[in-house]
């Protein structure tokens, strides 16, 4: 028992991004043994699909059979999120820099701690309208980008970066020249003082 | 599929989300932090898993590795379209920054109880159904 508990112990502290590395490479090793490629955001084609959207375009018309393995990976998804928060779950927020709490607390007016380090749960909360207009705006721009692109963050920065493939280079290429447009250009006129 | 395949799934699933979820990698701050050059952190995690990635497929091509089917490991290439991926990435890279999540992280964050993602969930399958609709206007 106490073994387990150390265990338990040692997993609910913040992992070094070397492990954290280590670990994701050891996610695209698993997925490509068991015959299938690290990808993510193929599963938005499937939701498509699953509300009937396969008859009205050609784009969503596949057979759902072939991705039960994308849901069966994505529900494990959600419950190793909950493990996290509860079995595992670890008080000490993200150790930012100090130059990004500075800036947020300064630029935005935001506290740092918030939402256990890992959401600014002050201005993103399902009680705040603006945020709501931020998170469907936000999330069509990442479901419309990965479809069009093929690819989000792990099949085109892992996988397709691990395959040495050239589109996947561009793509990253283009997900950072977006990222710092957003952080730099358009985010002070968001959350702005 | 068989069922015991889709609990080997299941269960890779469930440590990606220990691992997205430990790793920070998660965190709307680290991916804000990150964009800002004010931290390695991101850069240290994917710059490893890329690495080891890059090492161990070449490996796997060396030795003949194939899959749990026998299978070789199939390395799909797309056509090359510079304008259509640079073009595709900064879109997802504007709602990346934005919201602080990509697709993983979205169903991790959903996982741990942030309601806020079922409406970037709500709005990431809208925008993967506006792409259908005008996908044979973009360039490709």
């Amino acid at each position: 028992m106490s073994n387990v508990q150390t265990i338990v112990e040692i997993l609910q502290k913040p992992w070094h991004w070397s492990l954290a590395g280590v670990m994701i490479a050891l996610i695209l090793f698993l997925l490509t043994y068991l015959g299938r490629s690290f990808g993510v955001s193929a599963s938005f084609k499937t939701i498509c699909n699953a509300f009937g959207l396969g008859k009205k375009y050609e784009y969503f018309d596949f057979d759902i059979k072939n991705d039960f393995w994308q849901i069966a990976f994505l529900l494990g998804v959600l419950l190793g999120g909950l493990i996290s928060v509860t079995i595992l779950y670890n008080p000490e927020p993200a150790k930012i820099s100090q130059a990004t709490i500075d800036h947020l607390a300064t630029d935005f007016g935001w506290n740092y701690p918030q939402g256990d380090g890992y959401l600014p749960v002050d201005v993103f909360n399902i009680y705040n309208w603006k945020a709501i207009v931020i998170a469907l705006v936000g999330g069509a721009f990442v479901g419309f980008g990965a479809r069009y692109g093929n690819g989000c963050t792990s099949g085109h920065a892992i996988t397709g970066l691990s395959h040495m493939r050239l589109p996947s280079l561009i793509t990253v290429i283009g997900f950072f020249i977006g990222g710092l447009i957003m952080t730099w250009l358009i985010m002070p006129f968001i959350f702005g003082n | 599929m068989k069922f015991k395949r889709l609990v080997s799934f299941f269960l890779t699933g469930i440590l990606f989300g220990i691992i997205m979820s430990k790793s920070e990698a998660i965190s709307w701050f680290r991916i804000h932090e990150m964009f800002r050059f004010e931290s390695f952190h991101m850069y240290g995690i994917i710059g490893v898993a890329v690495l080891l990635g890059v090492i161990t497929l070449k490996v796997w091509k060396l030795m003949g590795f194939r899959t749990k089917d026998g299978d070789e490991v199939r390395n799909y290439v797309m056509p090359l379209s510079p304008k259509r991926h640079l073009l595709a990435g900064t879109i997802f890279g504007l709602g990346w920054a934005l919201i602080g999540a990509c697709p993983g992280p979205i169903y991790v964050l959903l996982g741990q109880g942030f309601l806020i993602f079922i409406f970037v969930l709500i709005g990431a399958v809208a925008g993967t159904w506006i792409y259908a609709a005008i996908k044979h206007k973009l360039p490709h």
